[in-house]
């Protein structure tokens, strides 16, 4: 058992421990249900601005966007107006390409020396797949738990709802984001443990959030599917914390506290982990910037001011050897 | 090296990572690996710190005393100046997308070699020093400290770093490894810790003006002797111009192609096409012996080097008079040009919008920096009919494209090259497609670790390209590989012979010379290299030429 991934779990585990005893044995309903959520949103909330601005604030002395197609040049050469993109308009693109679809991770191939040797590459569409899925069915899920912050809830997210639970299974209906995050996580986490080459650059950094994630999933799963919370009272308390008029309902079992711990836990780790890609790569200057560096100049708000060394100089070094060879010279001798 | 045989050196690749973690598997220097010490008198030149006498094998490396300090605070400077860094630093997920990109990795299968891994390298520190987690958490959270083993780990692979950039074309964030190699060798600048093979030719074309330190009547000797050549095979005497003022153009391209075979054929194609365009059209080009280099090995060793060698191209151009700057196949060099030279040294407003005075094409894309690629240049004199070609002088080839690193992700220069090339050429056979264009390989050799002291490094690196070239050698009867870069004419022949014997390397302006009739010319047999020119097995010399349609009559 490898320790980056003992230490992960070990650490969720505690985690949930900590929620149900502090519920169920010392009765801190007001801590895990009230305080503990507000301050995690306040250190989210706080933490992401303050590290995007920090980056946004940091000066991009070159424009060094990675040129993913055929750059615009000569008129009758068909440019990439979104791999290479020479105008806003292709930036944009790139950017939503990116952001949404992750186009570079759908490139992605795996590398395998055969006999020969021979080696090929192979598209690897798994990783793409899988982390698409995860973001996706979070967004779902994330979007789908804001009816518990709404007084009404609407129309939207109504239609959402039907088309998560298009399956009709099961009664409360089986919703298809839940169970897709909690499937694409446990694949995310199988990889990092099954594939050699990946557990040896794996972090605890790398496994905890996704046991987090996992955690949340299951208790989630658990609510809504077996234990069965009373909705009334989680909604009553919800809307509580949204209204600022925080109150516990009774009754509520220790089951919801240890979802929202750890979905607190979570939101106090983000602005400081791996996670913060979410607002990086918004401002990834191999990707958000134009591909126009010679038809524009771009500014280095610090460009240093060097000593060179200049032609008279090299005249000097040179002179007699230059007049020699026919060279034109500034200076005769 | 060469004593190791290919498929002995295949055999000791091994893609299973070690069992202990990298922060716990020491890293040992390794013969044939790592380029030499750069030399204090080089290092002094410039006037860069710390110049002495050190060897990477040896366990002191005569550091100054506040190392430590020395780097922190170079990695807060850095941190303060570049969004990239930090970004970088802070935002990898270690997906491993970029994993099995990186052509040294595959080659050599050491994990460390693993783009993400390269990163961790610094980032591990980055956490230790600047991040709260790394300070509370320590290794848990992926944190080290900075010890001297951690500073001969990052000498030691971040110059195994060929910074290609293929990584950050698969990376969901753009992580570009290139830029964090270019951070860690800034701050192993900091500390004296460069490689000679970048320090010297940086110390010679920063006093003579290009990186093999060729003196003004020596660079002029070296053309003349070229013309001498070019009189042989073609009976066409050429008279270049050095340092005229009031030119048309300047003509800049890397040292390395006056300096050795095949980059010479390549240069001597550039010699016979500015012949061609002065007797035809009335062109004036000149070359410049104090901006004899193209190529910028500054890039290299950190942005103020860079810039302190780049600012001569645009010097030049001003003192001479000329109307625009072209500039010949270099790879690093249009990296340098695209994406740095403007922003440190422009804007270049005493030059005109390159326009070609030939045809009438405005040269958009390089209106600011005024610098156009010579094969955007040839592309546009071919496809307005400018030039005379003969393309069955190349009947004896068939060839293959090497998109160079830079030329193709720092730039995006992927469709000129091959639309010169298969106007000069009848045998043109890509390589596949996970090989070229924006996902090339790196020839193994770039970003100044050329040497020949880690040629078992270059070797390894360049396992896949050659492996492409070898598909289509097998498939195609392929027999030459072109590209747009001097270190690739350097560097690629050595790797073609020790993994597939029998391809040529060329550039592509030998190619279109080798087809370009000039006025003048003498019944041609022979191309540039002195080799017939007829394909043999389709048709014999008598038959060749008697032909109505040959035209070098």
């Amino acid at each position: 058992m490898n320790e980056k991934y003992l230490y992960s779990l070990i650490a969720v585990i505690a985690l949930f421990l900590v929620a149900y005893a502090g519920v169920e044995a010392a009765g801190l309903q007001w801590l895990f249900g009230i305080i503990i959520p507000y301050l995690a949103i306040i250190t989210f909330i706080v933490g992401f601005v303050v590290r995007v601005k920090d980056w946004a604030c940091s000066p991009v002395p070159f424009a060094i966007p990675t040129t993913c197609g055929q750059q615009e040049s000569l008129p009758w050469i068909k440019p990439s107006k979104i791999d290479n993109p020479f105008s806003t308009g292709g930036v944009i693109i790139r950017m939503a390409l990116e952001i949404l679809l992750f186009r570079s991770l759908f490139r992605n191939t795996t590398c395998k020396i055969n006999e020969g040797p021979r080696i090929s590459y192979v598209w690897e569409k798994w990783l793409w797949l899988f982390s698409l899925a995860f973001h996706y069915s979070f967004l779902v899920v994330v979007v789908r738990h804001l009816r518990f912050f709404l007084e009404h809830v609407p129309v939207c997210f109504q239609i959402l709802d039907k088309i998560d639970g298009f399956l009709q299974i099961g009664l409360p209906g089986v919703m298809l984001s839940g169970v897709v995050l909690l499937a694409a996580a446990i694949f995310l986490l199988l990889r990092r443990i099954l594939i050699s080459q990946v557990r040896y650059f794996s972090l605890a950094a790398d496994f905890f959030p996704l046991f987090l994630i996992i955690g949340i999933a299951v208790s989630g799963i658990m609510m809504r599917y077996f234990t069965k919370v009373d909705i009334v009272g989680v909604k009553e308390l919800t809307m509580g914390i949204v209204t600022f008029r925080p109150h516990i309902p009774d009754g509520i079992g220790a089951i919801f506290y240890v979802h929202v711990f750890f979905v607190s836990v979570l939101l106090a780790y983000f602005p400081f982990s791996k996670l913060m890609h979410l607002g990086g790569v918004f401002l990834s200057p191999t990707r958000n910037l134009r591909c126009n560096t010679r038809a524009h100049r771009h500014i280095n708000p610090w460009n240093p001011k060097v000593k060179v060394h200049t032609y008279a100089e090299y005249e000097d070094d040179f002179r007699e050897k230059m007049i020699g060879a026919g060279l034109p010279v500034e200076k005769e001798l | 090296m060469a004593d190791l045989k290919p498929e002995e050196l295949i055999a000791r690749t091994d893609f299973t990572p070690p069992r202990t973690g990298w922060m716990d598997t020491p890293t040992v220097i390794r013969e044939g690996m790592f380029c030499y010490a750069a030399k204090p008198k080089s290092v002094a030149t410039l006037g860069l710190p710390y110049p002495r006498e050190w060897n990477p094998l040896d366990d002191d490396w005569k550091l100054p005393e506040n190392w430590k300090e020395i780097i922190i605070e170079g990695m807060k400077d850095r941190l303060e100046r570049f969004r990239t860094f930090k970004i970088f630093m802070d935002i990898c997920v270690r997906c491993g997308a970029c994993a099995d990109k990186c052509h040294f990795f595959i080659g050599t299968g050491d994990p460390k070699n693993m783009p993400v891994v390269r990163a961790e390298l610094l980032r591990s520190v980055y956490r230790n020093e600047f991040t709260k987690a790394g300070k509370i958490l320590g290794k848990i959270a992926g944190a080290r400290e900075l010890t001297l083993d951690v500073l001969k780990e990052w000498w030691y692979y971040f110059f195994q770093c060929s910074e290609c950039r293929r990584c950050s074309v698969f990376c969901p964030y753009g992580i570009d490894t290139a830029e964090i190699t270019m951070m860690g060798r800034e701050l192993l600048n900091l500390l004296g810790l460069n490689i000679d093979w970048i320090a010297t030719p940086v110390a010679n074309c920063y006093m003579t003006g290009n990186h093999m330190g060729i003196q003004p009547q020596a660079f002029v000797d070296m053309l003349d002797f070229f013309a001498d050549e070019i009189e042989d095979t073609t009976g066409v005497r050429v008279h270049p111009t050095y340092n005229k003022k009031g030119a048309d153009i300047l003509f800049t391209t890397p040292s390395g192609d006056v300096f050795g075979d095949p980059g010479t054929y390549t240069a001597m194609g550039y010699m016979i096409l500015f012949h061609y365009l002065k007797v035809k059209y009335g062109l004036d080009v000149t070359w410049s012996t104090f901006n004899s280099e193209g190529g910028n090995f500054g890039l290299f060793t950190s942005n103020e080097v860079m810039k302190r060698l780049n600012i001569k191209m645009y010097a030049e151009a001003k003192r001479l008079g000329v109307k625009w700057i072209l500039g010949g196949e270099c790879g690093h060099m249009w990296r340098a040009i695209t994406q740095y030279m403007d922003t440190m040294n422009g804007p270049a407003d005493f030059l005109e919008e390159p326009v070609n005075p030939i045809t009438g094409t405005k040269f958009e894309n390089a209106k600011s920096t005024k610098m156009v690629h010579i094969v955007e240049f040839t592309a546009d004199l071919i496809k307005h009919n400018k030039l005379e070609l003969d393309p069955s002088r190349n009947d004896n080839l068939k060839v293959t494209f090497h998109d160079s690193c830079n030329p193709a992700r720092g730039m995006g220069m992927l469709d000129e090259p091959r639309y010169v090339i298969k106007k000069v050429c009848k045998h043109f056979y890509e390589m596949p497609r996970n090989c070229i264009r924006e996902q090339t390989f790196c020839c193994g050799s770039g970003s100044g670790l050329n040497a020949s002291e880690d040629m078992e490094l270059r070797l390894s690196g360049g396992l896949p390209r050659a492996n492409a070239v070898k598909y289509v050698q097998e498939k195609h009867g392929v027999n030459m590989l072109a590209c747009i870069c001097a270190i690739d004419r350097a560097v690629l022949p050595p790797l073609m012979g020790y993994w597939v014997p029998e391809v040529d390397v060329t550039g592509i302006h030998e190619l279109v010379t080798n087809a370009l009739i000039i006025p003048g010319e003498k019944e041609k047999t022979v191309n540039l290299r002195g080799e017939d020119i007829l394909n043999k097995d389709e048709v014999g010399p008598e038959e060749y030429y008697t032909r109505p349609d040959f035209s070098g009559r």
